[in-house]
Formats: structure tokens, sequence, C-alpha cells
């Protein structure tokens, strides 16, 4: 009706008109968006476009875009790096190390506690294993490092119960990489439950009362009604977990190793801080960091989309 | 027969059940009651490994130390500086960008545009050197601001949030409209006030990752007098990289690198964690199920 009446003033100006009476009504809308939109362009969209310096000789004096362009000589400089390799290979073997085994750990941990009758003593439990998911890994580096050191009350305990040598936790590099993978699910393995417990939660009580009078026991409702009826959401965390297969965990290995173990403990993200920040080659360190991000970004965005197709999932 | 085996199997699996969970129970406190009982033992009996976890030869002199450490105290005080700022920033971030966010593409032109400039950050960063030099390049080395502003966007936060005001009801917004209120108006006197539960978990959220949060401080801040408690801690606890320190600091490590002070220092670094943390518990797992896409 309204288009009609104002058809002679021309279809042009009638969107304009719409647009106008839209943007009176509605710009605070996008006003609301400029403080985001300023923070993210100046921490996060600059520093995208900067990628260009691995592409580059970088100098400090001429910045993102006035280095000289050295094409792939930072690419080739790597390929002949041989600890290049060693560090994709860590990181990759301490990443997967620690999905597989923190999902491991949380499904059984989660299935054990379902099968606890004691309210109160459940709630105990919960509190408890929650609690280290809180702390950074300073202050849990700082604990362990004292802990599982030669003489420390972990390497006692191994004595106690017969272990002829102290075992050199952190310092060798054959218990690194597990001693790592072994922190990281005592740190997470109660917090990654909580998914698993709720989806056990909705199982309804119906399927294991038929079960009883055919006459399972509590194992095999175990194995053949509560893993079944969470094996959806295991798939899909697993699914959206390939993405991390490049994160092994920065912040826990940073603040725990040492000259000693970068053979089989140094990763990606370490190897870029060390080249980048401690030997300031900023165009290298840039390359292997870009490196990264592309590789986690076909990961995340590939392991999202078959979440997406498969289960359904959605973030927005 | 049969009935009484079935039983007392029942019984020793019921049993082994309790000792095992109590046992994983016991290894997440356990180190907390170590730490504490270290801080408290004497200088030689915690240098010696004889504390496990009762205090041997009781001692509050390693607080003592800690109170009246400059540095320390200096840190901590920076790091509740930290975390008062920091959450009022994000906070103010998450509130008004999820709203323009959760309206309809109709009334919002543009708005999958929006959501995936805000989203895809999350996805694809510029890597840790060309974040460091744009940091530099503004000229916020050895600022308090490099430990607010590059993560002053909490993209995740935003999302759950978004999700959330989407979820509230449009007649409630739209009575608002009609009364003339204009959008500043509807978010302050509607949508904020209906989701006080998720604010409490997002606001949480932030507390905690700024409390714990050491890394910028480390790489952004060289002037030690200016590092929050994490970064302190972290240069104090597990001093494996020694560059960027100055032979006089190096001193005052060696000298108070003694474990019963050490101890002393993370404990206090825990006790707000542990203070707040029936609500952290609380909200935290809360927070996982909030920002979920609701039909």
């Amino acid at each position: 009706m309204l288009l009609r009446c104002h058809r002679s003033v021309g279809q042009a100006g009638i969107r304009l008109k719409k647009l106008k009476n839209y943007m009176t009504g509605n710009y605070p809308l996008y006003l609301m968006m400029i403080p985001a939109l300023v923070l993210l362009v100046l921490f996060n969209y600059v520093p995208m476009y900067g990628i260009i310096i691995a592409f580059q000789d970088y100098m400090p004096l001429y910045g993102f875009s006035g280095s000289p362009w050295v094409g792939l000589r930072w690419f080739s400089y790597l390929l002949d790096m041989p600890d290049a390799l060693q560090v994709i290979v860590n990181t990759v073997i301490i990443a997967i190390g620690k999905i597989l085994f923190s999902t491991a750990a949380s499904i059984l941990f989660a299935l054990l506690l379902n099968e606890l009758r004691g309210k109160k003593f459940k709630k105990i439990v919960q509190t408890a294993v929650y609690l280290p998911h809180f702390f950074s890994w300073v202050i849990i580096g700082g604990i362990f490092v004292d802990l599982l050191s030669l003489n420390g009350i972990i390497n006692q305990f191994l004595q106690w119960i017969g272990l002829q040598k102290p075992v050199f936790f952190l310092g060798s590099n054959r218990y690194f990489r597990g001693t790592m993978i072994g922190l990281e699910i005592w740190k997470s393995f109660g917090w990654g439950a909580i998914i698993y417990l709720a989806a056990i939660a909705n199982i309804s009580p119906n399927l294991y009362e038929s079960a009883a009078i055919d006459g399972a026991g509590r194992l095999r409702q175990a194995v053949s009604i509560t893993l079944p009826s969470i094996l959806p959401t295991i798939i899909l965390l697993a699914t959206l977990s390939l993405g991390n297969v490049l994160n092994a965990g920065f912040e826990q290995i940073f603040v725990m190793y040492n000259e000693v173990v970068y053979e089989t403990g140094d990763i990606i993200d370490t190897f870029v801080y060390r080249i980048g920040l401690e030997n300031a080659q900023f165009s290298l360190s840039t390359a292997v960091g870009l490196f990264k991000s592309v590789v986690s970004f076909v990961l995340i965005t590939g392991s999202y989309l078959f979440a997406y197709k498969r289960a359904n999932y959605r973030i927005f | 027969m049969m009935v009484e085996d079935a039983s007392t199997g029942a019984k020793i699996w019921n049993n082994s059940l309790y000792i095992f969970l109590g046992l994983l129970a016991a290894s997440c406190i356990l180190p907390v009651i170590h730490v504490l009982a270290v801080s408290f033992s004497s200088k030689a009996a915690s240098a010696a490994n004889l504390v496990r976890f009762t205090p041997v030869g009781f001692h509050t002199r390693a607080y003592q130390k800690v109170l009246t450490s400059p540095l320390f105290i200096r840190s901590f005080g920076i790091s509740v500086l930290r975390v008062l700022v920091g959450t009022a920033v994000n906070m103010f971030m998450v509130s008004i960008t999820s709203y323009p966010l959760s309206k309809e593409p109709g009334e919002f032109k543009g708005r999958l545009f929006f959501v995936w400039l805000i989203f895809f950050p999350m996805l694809f960063t510029g890597g840790l050197i060309p974040t460091y030099l744009q940091v530099r390049n503004l000229g916020l080395i050895d600022s308090f601001w490099s430990l607010i502003l590059p993560t002053a966007v909490p993209m995740f936060s935003i999302i759950i949030m978004m999700n959330f005001f989407r979820g509230i009801p449009k007649s409630l917004s739209e009575a608002a409209y009609i009364e003339g209120a204009g959008h500043l108006t509807v978010l302050r006197s509607v949508y904020l006030p209906i989701s006080t539960a998720a604010i409490a978990t997002l606001t949480l959220f932030a507390v905690v990752g700024h409390w714990n949060e050491w890394f910028q401080g480390f790489i952004y801040i060289n002037d030690t007098e200016r590092w929050p408690l994490q970064t302190y801690l972290r240069q104090m606890l597990l001093p494996t990289t020694l560059q960027n320190l100055t032979l006089e600091d190096l001193d005052t490590m060696q000298y108070l690198s003694d474990k019963n002070f050490k101890a002393a220092q993370i404990f206090i670094a825990m006790i707000p964690i542990l203070l707040f943390y029936p609500f952290l518990q609380r909200y935290f797992i809360a927070g996982l199920t909030l920002g979920s896409v609701k039909e």
C-alpha cells in the first residue's frame, strides 16, 4: 500500500527514505559495535596483516609494510632446519596424547562416578577434582616442579613402594612427554567429565529398569546402556578436539621445560617464542607461527563443519 | 549361595569404587595441602624435603617475609587492579557488543557480517610475533594497558551472551520501544536485568582469566616492578630463562629462593580462588551450557 502511494517519487527515492528511517531508529546498534571493532582491528586484524613479515626481512624501522620482500626464504630455511621437524613431531605427539588420554580419563571417571550411590561422597569427590581446573599453570608448575624433583614427594613415594632409582620426570627425554600428558590429565579429567555426567543424567531410567529385569549387572548396564547413550557426545567432543592437534599446551610446557628436554618437549609455540622473542628473529618466527595458524584453521573449520553437518552443532 | 556371592561381589566392587574415587579426590587436594604444610614449616625442614602434609618445625616466618616483600605486595596489587579494570572492560564489551548482534537481521542489517567479524579471530590469529610487534608499535610496552587492551574483547563470551540475549522474548523489548525507549535504554533496563545469571558467569570467567594470566605481563612488560602476580611468580618459581634479568635480580631471587617462602607465595596466590571456589564451581558449571543455541 505504502509503496503504491509513493511510486511517483521513484523507486530509488523510496529506498533512500526507507534507509533513512531505518538508520534513525537503528543507528545506535552500529555505534554499539564500534568499541569492539576498533579493538579487534588494532589487536587482531592488524596482526593478521602483520603476517606478511613472514615473507619479508622484517626491520623494526620500516614496520609491517616497508621491509624488503624475500619470498619464501624463511620457509625453505625452515625445511633445512633439523629442529623444525622435531618440534612438529613433539607437538603432535604431546597434543594427541593429551586429547586421547584426557578424553578417556574423563569418560571413565564419569562412568565410575555414576556408579556411586552415596550423594554426599559424590559431591565431595566432584568438588575436589574440579579444583585443579581453576589454577594457572604457573601455580601448578610451581607446585609440581618441586613434587616431581629427584628428592620430591612423588619420588619418595615411588621408592617407598619399591622403585630402586628415582625418576627424573622433568629432566629426562624419556619421561618428559609422559609427565606433561599426565599432568594435563590430572588438571582436566574432573572438569572434562562434567559434560559426560550431564549426558548420563539425560538417559531415561526406564532403560536401566528393563535391563535390570533382564538380569543385566551394573557392568553390563554401563557397557550396553550408558556408554552407547553418551556416544554422540563423545564423538562430538572428539571431533571438535581435532582442531587442537597442533596445540600441545604452550603455558604448561613453557613453565616446565628446560634445555635438557628440548629434544622431546620443545613444541611449535615454545619454538616460536624462543626464536622470535629471545633471538629477535621476527620474520622466521612469524613463518613458523603462520604454518601453525593455517593448519589449525583448516583443522578447526573442518571439524566444525563436520560437527555441524553430522550433529547439527551450532555456535551461533 | 548365588545371592550371597553376588552381594559379596557387589560389596567388594562398591568398596573399591569408594577407595579409588576417594584417592582420585585426594590426589587433587593433597598438592594444595602439601604447599600449605611447606609454607608453615621451617626453612631447613622444607629444604630437606622432610615435609609431607603437616608442617615440620612450625613457623610463620615465610609469611612474614612474603608480606614484607615489596615485589610480591606490589605485584599482588597490580593483579587486583588488573582484575577490576580488565573485568569491567571485558563486561562492558560483552554487553554493548552482544546486544546488536542478538537482533534479527531485519533490524540490524549486516548482522551476519558483524558476527563473523567477531568470531573469525577465534579461528585464525596473526600469531605471537605480529601481535607482539603491534602492541609495541602502539607504544604499550611496559604499560599497564598492555594487560587489558589486547584481550579487551572476549570473543567467546560475546558469542555466549549473544545466544543468551536471543533467547529473551521479543515482546519485552517491543513493549519498551512502543513506550519510546531507545536501544541503550532497552539494553540497560530490559536485557541486562534479566540476564544477571549469565552476566555473573561471564564476569567470573573474566575474573579468573585475568587473575591467572601471566604471559602478557611476561612479554609486554620488562620492568619487574610492573608485573602482575602470576608473572612475578613465573619468574620467581620457575626461572628457566634468565635472559631478561639483571645480575641484581638474580641475586635477589637466589636469596629469596627458599622453599617455604616459595610455598607461602603460591598459597597466597591460591587464596582468592579458594575463597570464591563455591561460587566459581557453581557458575563455571552453569557456563558450560549457557551459550548453547536454542532452536
